[in-house]
Formats: structure tokens, sequence, C-alpha cells
């Protein structure tokens, strides 16, 4: 089974998040990129159903030079090649254009999306991608067994699941439960060391029009400080939540 | 031309969140001097749908028998229906999710997910949006001629306008491309993600067992019940109560943070919270820096007192 797995490569969550040039580009200075989490839940998914029903794995991500370290990190986690498209990622619908083009000359029979990326928040990709390829969609994933050509998956719903089957191929957008945090894995130094011969192709970009522009980037207000009040005084808080935060 | 909005039912019932898209949508109808569009899925009643004018609706599309989680084959029915739209708006649930994007990628409309307000220009229409996990806003520009807004969780609210609708039945041209096998509901109770009062415990309180308080206390403000991941990861309380950076991102008018230390992976799924109250034995806990309002002490002192006092009030 080929299995393609696309992640991103974003700020890790502790990082502090600010904009250059009068708010129009991300500040990258000092900032620790990792695998988005949801594509790493994918991606361990994808070595699961690798080593069950045996197959081949790749990761493929939109972006420059500067995104290869965590294509690395996917490799030594065990990924058997990967694949960049070279340019920087613009809007959701150029990113899933890209991805589509080289999955309609290089066919997989799963393609494991995240839910979101965790920094631009946008959580289209894996639905434009599905579109484009005219394949079935499954997103916010968080069940998914493969039997022949035949998926049966899991999707989160407001209160609960969703139980669905679909032939293959098909497009996932993942999240937790497709494995659990405890399955994630990190690399080890025999990964690390494989992950430096594993093929990393690079390819050049369409150069897809964009439907999108970001204009502007600003932070939210600073919150004020937290207002304490007395253990045993809860009457008080209780009055304050009513009355000046009007919230109860 | 017209503003179309995909009107979500659960069993057959809508909830605010489709209540507060189809407020969003006439608000915007208005601002491109058009009318709203409402196109719903699934089996709801005439009554129900009528509901969707006293929002703003003027006409409804309204397809039985086509199931939620088929995207391709609601995203094609949407686009038969899009030719003299100017604008598809969608509220923020698990389902739009899944339509929005393909039907963005089917008619090349510019799409923009987790808006927070009106836009600020029609030509060309221009919208903010939470990116970052909440630590930013983001401007967008569409530049297509038609676009898709999907919202924000609780970003908008509830606007009211009395009115009239027609109801035209429409059925899909094709078969879907998923088959639903059923579904598993945990709980009845309410949605966490379109709660307007949550409230949240972690592993301060030390065991499943102690849990009756926030439930009760959950129950007096008519609020849902959350967790910690780590709550969630030792099997303390499901999965699905789980808020933070990879569960649920969740947006409340209040939220009350029980015996949780604030980690930054929590607060990024919290954070655009409107209050912040935190409980916390620890004065040097993480979320005390986040929140509104603060008592130092142990919860299982501090809880059952916040009870008894909202009991009074609410009596």
């Amino acid at each position: 089974m080929n299995i393609v797995v696309c992640i991103s490569s974003v700020p890790d969550t502790t990082s502090k998040i600010n904009f250059l040039d009068n708010g129009s580009t991300f500040d990258s200075n000092g900032i620790q990129f990792v695998i988005n989490p949801y594509d790493e839940f994918g991606l361990t998914k994808a070595m699961m159903l690798k080593e069950r029903i045996g197959g081949n794995v790749t990761v493929i991500t939109v972006g420059d030079v500067a995104v290869e370290p965590v294509i690395r990190k996917a490799l030594a986690i065990g990924a058997d090649q990967a694949v960049r498209i070279n340019t920087n990622p613009k809007d959701s619908y150029s990113t899933a254009t890209e991805i589509a083009k080289y999955l309609s000359e290089n066919p997989a029979d799963l393609i494991i999306a995240g839910r979101e990326s965790i920094d631009y928040n946008g959580g289209a990709v894996g639905g434009m991608v599905a579109e484009i390829l005219s394949l079935p969609f499954v997103n916010a994933c968080n069940g998914l067994e493969v039997e022949g050509s035949t998926a049966k998956m899991s999707r989160e719903i407001d209160g609960g699941k969703e139980n669905l089957s679909a032939n293959l191929p098909l497009v996932i957008g993942g999240q937790k439960g497709l494995v659990e945090e405890s399955d994630l894995r990190i690399p080890n130094m025999r990964g690390i060391m494989q992950a430096r011969s594993k093929p990393l192709q690079v390819v050049e970009p369409s150069n897809t029009d964009c439907l999108t522009n970001s204009e502007h980037f600003e932070k939210p207000a600073e919150k004020s400080a937290c207002r304490f009040v007395e253990s045993g005084n809860e009457a008080e808080l209780v009055q304050l939540l009513q009355e000046e935060a009007k919230v109860i | 031309m017209s503003v179309l909005v995909y009107t979500e039912n659960w069993k057959g019932t809508f909830r605010k969140s489709t209540f507060e898209a189809v407020s969003y949508a006439r608000k915007t109808a208005k601002l491109l001097e058009t009318d709203v569009v409402a196109l719903s899925i699934g089996d709801v009643s005439d009554d129900e749908l009528g509901k969707l004018a006293n929002y703003g609706a003027s006409k409804i599309l309204s397809a039985r028998g086509i199931e939620k989680g088929d995207s391709q084959v609601a995203a094609n029915l949407f686009a038969e229906h899009a030719a003299d739209t100017t604008l598809i708006v969608f509220a923020s649930t698990y389902t739009s999710k899944m339509i929005a994007p393909r039907l963005a990628a089917k008619l090349k409309m510019g799409m923009v997910s987790n808006v927070v307000a009106l836009p600020s220009s029609i030509t060309p229409i221009t919208v903010s949006r939470k990116a970052f996990s909440g630590k930013a806003i983001e401007k967008v520009v569409i530049h297509s001629e038609q676009g898709i807004i999907s919202l924000a969780p609780n970003a908008f609210g509830l606007v009211e306008c009395g009115g009239d609708c027609n109801i035209d039945e429409i059925s899909p041209s094709e078969k879907g491309s998923v088959t639903i096998e059923g579904e598993e509901i945990a709980s009845g109770k309410i949605s966490l993600t379109e709660a307007e009062v949550i409230v949240s415990a972690g592993r301060g309180l030390k065991g499943p067992e102690n849990w009756g308080m926030v439930e009760e206390l959950a129950e007096l403000l008519g609020a849902a019940t959350a967790c910690s991941k780590p709550v969630a990861d030792i099997g303390w309380r499901p999965h699905g109560e789980h808020v933070g950076q990879t569960g649920k991102a969740v947006a409340p008018n209040l939220y009350v943070a029980i015996g949780i230390s604030g980690a930054i992976q929590h607060l990024a799924g919290v954070n655009s919270s409107k209050v912040m109250v935190a409980i916390n034995t620890d004065a040097e806990a993480p979320f005390f820096k986040a929140a509104d309002y603060g008592i130092v002490g142990d919860a299982f002192e501090v809880v059952p007192r916040l009870i008894e006092e909202i009991k009074k009030v609410k009596n």
C-alpha cells in the first residue's frame, strides 16, 4: 500500500509569536520548527499500517529549503522517502493544488493530512486535495483501519463520533485518536543516521494562482492582570462574575 | 446575487452555531445589498426550517436524504446552487470543515476560516481571522469573485430580525462515496464548541471519583464540562472532553479552570474565552497569568463553597 503523509513545518507550540515589516510577515528568528502535531499523529498511523500490512510511506511538504530539518525528522521517524515542493506556501488552495498535482502523477492508496496546522489554522488543505483528485474525504478522523481496499474510519462529531467506511483511495484529515500520544515515536540514532541517506526529492512548483492573500497580522490586546480573590471569599468572585464580567 | 449559508442540524434540530451563521450571513448580505439563502442537509421539519427566517434567511433549500458525513455529495450539491452567490458562510462545525474546503477547491472560491468579524471591506472581501492558535489576528483578502467564510466558534452572536421564508426541496444528482455506519454519542449534554460556559478540571482533582463537584458546578451554570490533556490521557475523563492544542479549541464566555496548571498547550485551546477563572493551590501556576480572576486555594474547599454561593444568587 502506498501511503502519502502531508506534513507541515510549524513553530513549536511554546514559541513566542512575532511579526516583522509592520505585521506583514512572521518572524521566524529563534523559532524552533516541528512537525505539525496533527500530521505527526498521521505519520505514526502510516508507520503502524505499513508495519501491519506492508507498503511504502512518503512524506510530502510544500516549502523552501528551510523546512528540510523537519522532513529529515519525519524520515528518521520512519518514512521511506520525502518530497519537497520547492515554494513557500501562500494560501490553502495553491498549497493543495501543488500537492494534488504531485499525487495525480504519483497516485497513492491513502493520503493522510492533519486536521489543521497549528500556525495558520486554515484546516483546508486536506479537503481541497480530496476535491481536486475527486476522492472521498473524512476530516477530524480519530480512527482508521484498512482491510483490503476498504477503510473503516471514525470522525469526531459534536458530542461523540461517527463511524464511516469508504473504498481506497481516499484522503483523511487526522487528529488524536488516529493514534494515541503514547504511540508517537521519537527518532533513535539509527533512524537519524538512516534518514540522511533516504531519498528527498525536490519538485519545482507549478506556481498556481492564490485565491486569498494575507495582508496583515497583529497580536490581540494583552489581557489585564489576574484579579485575585481570597480563598473563603467565593461570594466576591460570584459577585464579580455577575456584575463586573456579566458572564453568569 | 445572494449570500448562501450552510445550516447544520443535529437530529432535526438547529443549534446556536447555525443561527449565528445565519445572523452573520444576513449582516454580510446587507453590506452586499442582497438576500440570504440557507441550505439545509438532512431531515429537518418545515417548522424547524422556518426558524431560520427569524435570523434573516429569505429562502431555504432543503436537501432531505443526504447524510452530513458525505462531504463529496454535499459539496457537489452546494456547487449546483452556488452560481448566483457572492459569498458562502459556514459555522464552525466538524461537518462544515469537510464541506467548505471541498467546495472552495471545486469552485475556485477563496476560503477564509476562523473568521471573527464582519468583512471590513466588500470590494474585495476582506476579513479578520484567528491564526497561531489565537495568538494573532490575520487580515485576509479574497481575490476570487466568489468567496467562502467559515466562522470561528462563538465569535459573532445571534441577531433576530423576524421575517418569512420560502422552502424549496432539492436533491443531489449522484450517489455518495462514503458509507455512514452509525454514530456513538457520548452524552446528550451541551456541546463543548458552542457552550457559553465551560467548567474544566485537571490533575489537581487527584482522581475521577472527584468529578462530582465539577459536574454539579457545571449544571448550576448551565455549562459543559471539559478537562486537560493528562486527565484524558490517563482515562479519568473521555477524550471528547479534552480541550487544548491537540484536543478541542473552545471560546466560551466563561471558562472555569479547576486544578489546571495552564500549560501553553492547554491555553492555546482556551485563550479565546472571553473571561477565564483559575482555581489552583499553586500561586505560581501559569494559568493565573492568563486568567481574569483567580483564587489560590484547595479546589476541594473552594469549589463546594463556590457552588453554595452560586446557589444563593441563582435562587
